[in-house]
């Protein structure tokens, strides 16, 4: 679903590489915690996936497509198929829950027949659908965090990118995000999160990419946030 | 489509301010140059087709013309005209000839003067027939008009810049300094335009970030500012337009065509002609600084 051959990103004006020489492959269907310190290079992972960014050199390749030599008019196409979500929720503020997944849709031109049984159908997914008309400001941290990740997969992607989702959370709710993610996954979704919580990474025993500094340093199946 | 008028309409209200300067910018500025249109198509008319071909007119004598080569109530006869076409064909300093008889003078003149009140007294055998003629130096015409002068049959040789270059002068200046003006105050509705959109797009950089996030193509993200600052524009085009249509109505058909009847006046097909280049500027300054301001933002 996702392979990076050899990538090295450098940005403009920085001479240290933010990834260098990184190889890795993630298949349909699987759960990946990417780990490492802040600046290892989590962030621009993701972002050469959503293709935010464009690799240096080397090749990312997003459901068997070179996203480094797609064309503009083809990248939000590319953005179709992938769900993001972040740490700080990014909720539009003057709109309900229900508008704010809605708009994922709406934006894409989705029809209204489908935008309304696939609004309601996700936040029920995600156990907000008694909180539909509620102001996200309303919410709490983590019932933001469930009304973003409605929005993430409203359009069922097949790959869902989470940014540090738990960053902003305590961790009992916390551990409802992480079992929504797993749902989500469950459901045939490739979910690919950056993380700095240790208990999510060690509850979950999932597979591990760590980053530091840039390279890949350890890449392990049902790994544990550090080593043991 | 619904999203972009939705769109529209809360941009509309949010800059409503800014739209109304750039509205007034933009009519002020476009009313300019539409008036500086006018005059340059008040100068053709007036300068006709012949003004940049011809140096000289040499007009003959006809039935009603008096002049020290004519006898009294007679015309040229065909000899003296064809003693001036064969003195002018051997002139040196000619470099073409041109011959107009009174029947193609009038039917240039009805053209020309097709609405004014003067044509309806007017009759071919009012008109004099003539040689145009463009000399090989322009500034060397005492010649040509010494020897033309001297012969039968010939009424009068006029120099026509002479008569009409003063006129033209005013006229040229009036121009320039309209599209000098207008072309200021374009500039400046340009970079109200390019500011107007930018705060836009700045105050909805969440939404555009999250347009673009789930995959809202570039043309859906930029269309409601497109939208937006087309609108003002062509709100200001259309101001601009009714300003060029109550000139045209009172001042020249209400005052000056009465005032000067033996003039040839514009006329609402060169108002016309105006509008739509005022619209078209208006389009094309609207579209440039709107494309410019959200390229960076809207960039994937």
């Amino acid at each position: 679903m996702i392979t990076f051959t050899d990538v090295t990103k450098t940005y403009p004006g920085q001479k240290h590489p933010a990834l260098s020489g990184v190889n890795a492959s993630i298949s349909d269907g699987e759960f990946v915690f990417l780990v490492g310190p802040s600046g290892s290079g989590k962030s621009t992972f993701l972002r050469l996936v959503l293709r935010e960014a464009r690799a240096t050199s080397g090749r990312v390749e997003v459901d068997g497509r070179d996203v480094g030599r797609m064309g503009g008019w083809r990248i939000p196409k590319l953005r179709r198929r992938i769900g993001t979500v972040f740490q700080d929720f990014r909720l539009l503020p003057g709109k309900t829950v229900h508008e704010n997944v809605a708009f994922a849709l709406q934006v894409i031109g989705r029809p209204g027949r489908e935008i309304r049984t696939a609004v309601p159908r996700t936040l029920e997914l995600v156990g907000l659908a008694d909180k539909a008309d509620r102001m996200p400001e309303e919410l709490s941290g983590g019932e933001q965090q469930r009304a973003a990740l409605a929005r993430a997969v409203v359009n069922r992607p097949k790959v869902l990118l989470a940014d540090e989702p738990t960053g902003n959370l305590d961790p009992t709710t916390s551990v409802g995000i992480m079992k929504l993610l797993d749902q989500i996954n469950r459901d045939g979704t490739t979910v690919l999160m950056a993380t700095h919580d240790s208990t999510v990474v060690d509850q979950m025993r999932r597979r591990v990419i760590e980053l530091n500094d840039g390279q890949l340093i350890r890449d392990q199946a049902q790994g544990v946030y550090g080593y043991q | 489509m619904r999203h972009a008028l939705t769109e529209l309409v809360s941009g509309l209200r949010r800059n409503a301010s800014m739209n109304l300067a750039v509205l007034v910018t933009m009519w002020v500025s476009l009313s300019l140059f539409g008036m500086g249109v006018l005059v340059a198509q008040q100068v053709d008319l007036i300068k006709g087709r012949w003004y940049d071909r011809i140096e000289l007119n040499v007009f003959l004598c006809t039935a009603a013309t008096q002049g020290e080569n004519c006898t009294p109530g007679q015309g040229a006869s065909e000899e003296e005209r064809e003693a001036v076409r064969t003195a002018l064909e051997a002139h040196p300093q000619v470099a073409e000839l041109y011959y107009q008889s009174q029947e193609e003078v009038f039917a240039e003149f009805q053209e020309t003067y097709a609405d004014s009140p003067v044509l309806a007294s007017m009759k071919p055998e009012h008109m004099q027939d003539l040689f145009r003629i463009k000399l090989v130096n322009p500034e060397d015409y005492q010649n040509v008009v010494a020897a033309m002068s001297q012969m039968s049959g010939v009424q009068n040789v006029q120099d026509l810049r002479e008569f009409l270059d003063p006129l033209f002068d005013w006229l040229n200046w009036g121009r320039w300094l309209a599209l000098g003006a207008s072309a200021l105050l374009l500039g400046a509705a340009t970079l109200q335009i390019g500011n107007t959109i930018r705060m836009a797009v700045f105050t909805r950089r969440r939404e555009i970030g999250i347009m673009r996030l789930v995959g809202a193509s570039k043309t859906y993200i930029m269309l409601p500012f497109l939208l937006e600052s087309l609108l003002v524009a062509l709100s200001g085009a259309a101001l601009a337009c009714a300003t060029l249509a109550a000139i045209q109505q009172f001042a020249i058909i209400e005052k000056a065509k009465p005032a000067l009847q033996g003039f040839a006046w514009i006329g609402w097909e060169h108002v016309a002609i105006a509008m739509i280049w005022v619209v078209g500027v208006a389009i094309f300054l609207s579209m440039i600084p709107t494309l410019v301001a959200t390229r960076r933002f809207v960039k994937v």
